[in-house]
């Protein structure tokens, strides 16, 4: 019986540290990034593992920089009106795939799924001279048009699985009543989809708001870049040393709206990643 | 009789609004993926440079292979090219494989009924959620040679004697590397198994227990086969994100050759050295391993469905 109960605190402890053991791993780097951000001058030096004084001037030198807080805008910009052209497209293409029976319907899926693997550097180049002809060049509208070759494809993919799992029924009696397609997807699905729609929407803004590779290659001028572009070209005042202080009060500032998107709505992203890939 | 034909006109007009809907889709589709692919291929055949892409000669297959003058050129023929596909390959093996184990763990764990579950799942979410950029730099400030607290660390414990430079040291920069990307993806492959995990009929665990089973050997006998199928997707997309690795190495340890991916060979031959001909050579080869696999997998992927079906 002592054995046992032995055993079972063993367990419980084991278990214990294995779950402290996950939460340290996944939580102390961006804790360790806010402890930093909170230090100065040659505190930064110092290894700490707690804020011992809050001391904003980090925060205070990165938003008064013109120049990063354009570098938000920019990022808020591009990431809202990447979800809303993502969604436009992605609902319509989704009612066709999923309620449609059609010739060619599982060819405009493997399309959309091939170019949902499509490495970016390889449309580089193409997408460059593009860019250029319409004159978006150093312009974030340029990353609006070119974020839509992995916005769309996902948001087309998890839409086209929630879409198909609504009853038929809905639809049936929507078109004895004579409704056209348009207001079919308008009134009928659309105020179901919403839960499906917030999900992809947020994946869609959370991959818009931390793109880098076109982000860097497809503007020029520190006042049109977005902010990951801003954070890694940040440099300090002499050239050997990179401002740690602002790059972590930085850091900080862009991703605890993303916290708390995640915290906030972890259940829709997760069903949003599931259907995105296990459906898949 | 006027029914049927009311129901085939029906049938017409959903199936017209079908490509009408999905017609705006395509045409974007074709013109910020199909269209510039196809003049990165084109321009892997040119001499084309960054500065005046408009104006450019056909070269044929000199970017990717030629003999001149008793020497092979092109990209095919750069050692630096080759060690950014080593590069990339054994990143991608080292760092899905390690992120599908501790995924595998930290999904097992989160299996568990205790409380507080929901805010450690929310909390495993958060690297993930985490720009790239920004993990590169965080993990950047902690792996610091002078002032980072990983050095510390391992100094307190005794496992290193003098700080290590892990982001400049030829031999620890792509551990460096991986360790970042473990950080950041093993969310995903962790809640993708968790939701297979979750998914697993709760009788056959049941029988298990019942017969006295170890839990190890349940787990290997029957959990493991069971969520093989999801965790294999989950994998596969984790290696074709893998192949196509860019930012955080970029970040991390800028054009450094130990480190650098495919990707980053590409994008420096484009944009560095402004030879969009060459990088597109590189580009397109790129391309065609990530095709190649995307295809195997496709193929493989509905010989299954049409077994099981």
């Amino acid at each position: 019986m002592n054995r046992k109960l032995l055993k079972k605190i063993a367990a419980k402890t084991g278990f214990a540290i294995l779950l402290a053991g996950i939460l340290l791993f996944t939580v102390f780097p961006f804790y360790y990034a806010i402890v930093t951000s909170f230090k100065s001058g040659s505190e930064l030096f110092d290894v700490t593992w707690w804020v011992s004084a809050f001391d904003f001037s980090n925060y205070a030198s990165v938003i008064g920089d013109g120049s990063f807080v354009g570098s938000i805008w920019n990022s808020v910009l591009v990431s809202f009106a990447t979800v809303i052209i993502a969604m436009a497209f992605g609902l319509t293409a989704a009612y066709a795939l999923g309620r449609v029976q059609f010739r060619g319907r599982s060819a405009v899926l493997m399309i959309v799924l091939g170019v949902s693997m499509f490495p970016q550097v390889a449309v580089l180049s193409g997408l460059f001279e593009v860019i250029r002809a319409l004159d978006l060049y150093n312009n974030p509208l340029a990353l609006i048009f070119s974020y839509t070759i992995f916005t769309l494809p996902f948001t087309v993919w998890i839409l086209t699985t929630f879409m198909r799992q609504l009853p038929k029924e809905l639809e049936e009696a929507a078109i004895v009543d004579g409704a056209s397609p348009m207001t079919t997807l308008f009134k009928v699905f659309i105020p179901l989809m919403w839960p499906a729609m917030a999900t992809t929407g947020l994946l869609a803004f959370i991959a818009a708001w931390n793109e880098f590779l076109f982000a860097l290659t497809f503007t020029l001028t520190d006042d049109q870049r977005t902010v990951p572009v801003a954070i890694a070209l940040l440099t300090g005042g002499s050239q050997y040393e990179l401002p740690w202080g602002n790059l972590m009060a930085a850091s900080v500032i862009v991703t605890v709206p993303l916290v708390l998107l995640v915290l906030i709505f972890q259940r829709r992203i997760v069903s949003g990643l599931t259907a995105g890939a296990v459906k898949g | 009789m006027p029914a049927k034909r009311q129901a085939s006109r029906v049938r017409r007009q959903r199936l017209r609004a079908a490509w009408l809907f999905l017609i705006p889709m395509l045409v974007v589709l074709a013109a910020v993926a199909g269209w510039p692919l196809m003049r990165t291929i084109w321009f892997s055949f040119t001499d084309a440079s960054f500065a005046n892409i408009s104006e450019y000669g056909l070269v044929g297959f000199e970017n990717y292979l030629v003999y001149d003058n008793g020497a092979w050129y092109g990209v095919l023929a750069d050692p630096t090219w080759w060690n950014a596909v080593w590069n990339t390959l054994f990143f991608t093996v080292v760092s899905v494989g390690m992120e599908t184990v501790l995924g595998l763990i930290i999904a097992l764990t989160l299996n568990a009924q205790f409380r507080g579950r929901g805010w450690v799942r929310a909390a495993t979410l958060i690297p993930w959620a985490v720009p790239t950029i920004v993990s590169a730099k965080m993990w950047g400030w902690m792996l610091h040679d002078q002032f980072g607290i990983i050095n510390e660390m391992l100094m307190g414990l005794g496992l290193i004697a003098e700080p290590l430079n892990w982001t400049a040291n030829a031999d620890l920069s792509m551990w460096a590397v991986i360790m970042v990307d473990v950080w950041k993806t093993t969310p995903f492959m962790a809640l993708l198994t968790l939701a297979a995990l979750q998914m697993l009929p709760s009788d056959c665990y049941e029988a298990a227990k019942v017969d006295g089973i170890h839990p190890v050997r349940v787990f290997f006998k029957v959990t493991l086969p069971l969520i093989l199928p999801a965790l294999m997707v989950a994998i596969i997309f984790r290696v074709l994100d893998a192949l196509r690795v860019f930012d955080v190495i970029y970040v991390l340890t800028s054009n450094s050759a130990d480190t650098m991916s495919m990707s980053v060979y590409a994008r420096q031959q484009l944009v560095e050295f402004q030879d969009v001909g060459y990088g597109s050579a590189a580009s397109t080869v790129l391309f065609l391993i990530i095709a190649l696999l995307t295809i195997s997998y496709l193929y493989l992927g509905r010989k299954q469905i049409g077994g099981e079906a």
